[in-house]
């Protein structure tokens, strides 16, 4: 993938481009809004890392919304010290995607990125996810593995889906708080790994082969054992 | 261009006039001057007022006497001719009846014939007209209003009072009058420069105390005269402000100085963490590891930063944005599922009964971040096979959510002081958390005009957050 890193604090920017680059993305970088509006409306990104407070006259906020204003969809995840509430509405509603707040793990930074992408690419509403041999059809909210049907409470469900929309993806434990829960913060205790758990019981155990991985000082990711 | 202010359009104010100008600044001098001329206006209107109704009065009455007498005079004449009339005229001399009376008959070629004038007084030219004149009454010289009635057969009957002791009087009056106003200026102006000194002072007392304050003395008070006026009433409502920012001050220094120590902890252990194992570490996975536990110390410190950013934006009250009337039964609900996963997991049994419906004001996602925050201490403190008991129902118009367990609970006397931030008790001293979950709920709570209560649940702990609910 293609991504465009806007951010002045040069440590900042290294690590972050240092990891993407390790994670196999094609990386540019500007150190200044207006560098980054230019590179942004010339070229073409996958995705666009935008940090809110930037030097050269041009903030996150404004270069975002000149960009929308020329009809560019590219997906942008803020990035930002900025973390009250109020910030991050002001950021969604400027047009950004995902806002992730300073200081952060590149892991989770890493995986909202890629599900920006994702969510980019399958616009159309499937009524069908798959998984290897795990399948879902969302109309009639049922789900197999094989031949063998799969008893899932609705939020069971709901967990499962996200997985499954961003398969091959590793989500962490506050993508799936906010995308399942909608809750935006991080309780104390790891609920999120006690309700992994249980849906491993259901759709893994029985099984043999595991389909639910769970990704170190990141999350968990399902994919089928052969991809 | 437009943002240019025309300068030089001002005229430029001349020294003696800044200095009259800095003087009319002073609302004090203004106090006074609006006095004084209040007082000098309502002074002189007196005065004036007295003097035209004394004054008035008195040539009124002279007049009508003047008139009666005149016409009755007339009447002699009519009865009984010229010697009853000279005859009347006598006998008023004589009878000396008003020492005042003037009177004089001449007849047609100006030859006195009745009276007691010496001569005809100069000036007195037209008939039925008031005339003060001066005149000579027996060799005396006198002033006098006059007034001339023709009488038949040319001649003509000349009838007056001497006002001499009525100029006098009004000469007495108007020094009398000069004299109550220059004392009523005088006093104008004693009462101004007193309201001035009495204004001067108390405002100097309240800008002595916040001049005081703005240096940095926040311990200094205006000063309560204990007249129970409206000064002392202003100086007890900036006493009453500055009492609260010193209380506030007072938090922020206490929170300040939790922070220094609650934060330094992690700090200095994820500092040594990675000296010690820059010294010593000897294989990779060493430093690994040291490496992996100092970044949890350092999540652990953003941890407690958002957790305090989190509190005092709430207390700061800018968070109503995202009010809402919303009904909390499914969002409790919600909650109950994904803790119940846990506390099973824990072989804790979790007694949930929410009442449906729940409509309150509220912040969805904060009464949820509040609620949670009851839920992980419940579920922290609590033993297997225990049971916690989630609850939610409306009483009184108030929206009631239980979340009661049965660990070690909080000793009555720290119960108080349980929802400060850092503090942690006696028995939570040895568990994981940042002594700031239920500072964030009592400050949900309230930015939710509501409460967060704290009791024993003999044994462990009852926390009940109560907020308004919502009428239709």
């Amino acid at each position: 993938m293609r991504i465009l890193v806007v951010e002045d604090d040069k440590d900042v920017a290294g690590f972050v481009l240092k990891g993407l680059r390790e994670a196999g993305h094609t990386v540019e970088h500007a150190d200044n809004g207006r560098d980054g509006l230019f590179l942004a409306a010339s070229e073409n990104f996958d995705a666009i890392i935008l940090d809110r407070m930037l030097p050269g006259g041009i903030d996150g906020l404004r270069l975002l919304e000149t960009l929308r204003g020329q009809d560019n969809a590219t997906p942008v995840l803020f990035l930002s010290a900025l973390g009250q509430v109020d910030d991050r509405v002001k950021g969604l509603k400027a047009g950004g995607d995902d806002y992730l707040t300073k200081p952060f793990a590149f892991a989770e930074l890493l995986a909202r990125v890629e599900a920006l992408t994702r969510r980019g690419k399958s616009d159309g509403p499937a009524t069908r996810l798959q998984v290897g041999d795990l399948e879902m059809d969302l109309l009639s909210r049922s789900v197999r593995r094989g031949a063998q049907k799969i008893d899932l409470q609705p939020r069971e469900f709901r967990l499962l889906e996200y997985l499954m929309r961003h398969a091959g993806q590793v989500v962490t434990r506050t993508m799936l708080l906010e995308g399942v829960w909608d809750y935006h913060f991080d309780p104390q205790t790891n609920v999120i790994d006690v309700h992994i758990s249980r849906l491993r019981q259901k759709i893994d155990k029985p099984f043999g082969t595991s389909l639910l991985h769970t990704v170190r000082n990141a999350g968990y990711m399902l994919r089928a054992e052969d991809a | 261009m437009a943002s240019h202010r025309p300068s030089s359009a001002r005229p430029s104010v001349p020294a003696a006039g800044r200095r009259r100008a800095v003087l009319f600044r002073s609302a004090g001098v203004r106090f006074a001057l609006v006095y004084a001329a209040v007082f000098g206006i309502s002074a002189f209107v007196l005065a004036v007022a007295l003097w035209y109704s004394t004054l008035g009065l008195l040539q009124h009455q002279v007049q009508n006497a003047i008139n009666n007498d005149s016409q009755t005079l007339l009447e002699h004449q009519e009865l009984g001719g010229l010697p009853s009339l000279e005859a009347a005229i006598h006998d008023r001399l004589s009878n000396e009846s008003d020492p005042d009376g003037i009177y004089l008959l001449v007849d047609a070629t100006g030859q006195i014939l009745a009276g007691n004038l010496d001569r005809w007084p100069s000036g007195l030219t037209q008939d039925n007209i008031w005339y003060e004149l001066p005149v000579t009454r027996q060799g005396v010289a006198s002033v006098a209003l006059l007034k001339v009635a023709p009488v038949p057969g040319g001649m003509k009957l000349l009838v007056g009072r001497d006002v001499r002791a009525r100029l006098e009087l009004r000469n007495v009056l108007r020094a009398g009058l000069i004299w109550a106003v220059s004392l009523m200026i005088a006093l104008g102006v004693l009462g101004a420069l007193l309201i001035r000194s009495l204004f001067r002072r108390t405002i100097r007392d309240i800008s002595a105390t916040t001049s005081a304050i703005a240096r940095g003395d926040i311990s200094r008070r205006v000063p309560v005269s204990g007249v129970g006026d409206e000064f002392d009433e202003l100086a007890i409502n900036i006493n009453e402000m500055l009492d609260r920012i010193a209380r506030l001050m007072d938090g922020v220094r206490q929170v300040s100085n939790a922070i220094a120590h609650d934060l330094r902890t992690p700090v200095t252990r994820a500092r040594s963490r990675l000296e010690d194992a820059a010294l010593h570490a000897s294989t990779k996975e060493e430093m690994q590891a040291a490496i992996d536990r100092a970044t949890q110390d350092l999540d652990g410190i953003v941890s407690v930063f958002e957790a305090l950013l989190r509190i005092s934006e709430i207390e700061a009250g800018s968070r109503r944005a995202a009010f809402a009337v919303i009904d909390l039964a499914p969002v409790l609900e919600d909650m109950d599922e994904l803790y119940r996963a846990v506390a099973e997991e824990k072989q804790i049994v979790l007694h949930t009964d929410i009442a449906k419906p729940l409509p309150v004001w509220a912040d969805r996602n904060l009464i949820q971040q509040a609620v949670v925050n009851l839920l992980d201490n419940a579920l922290k403190f609590s033993e297997s096979l225990t049971v916690i008991n989630f609850s939610a129902r409306v009483a009184d118009g108030v929206v009631q959510i239980v979340v009661a367990d049965r660990g070690p609970g909080i000793a009555e006397q720290d119960r108080a002081r349980a929802t400060e931030r850092f503090y942690r008790a006696e028995a939570a001293r040895n568990t994981e958390g940042s002594g700031l979950g239920l500072a964030l709920v009592m400050a949900v709570a309230q930015l939710h005009n509501g409460t967060l209560h704290l009791h024993d649940n003999h044994p462990g702990l009852r926390a009940v957050i109560s907020i308004p609910a919502h009428k239709n």
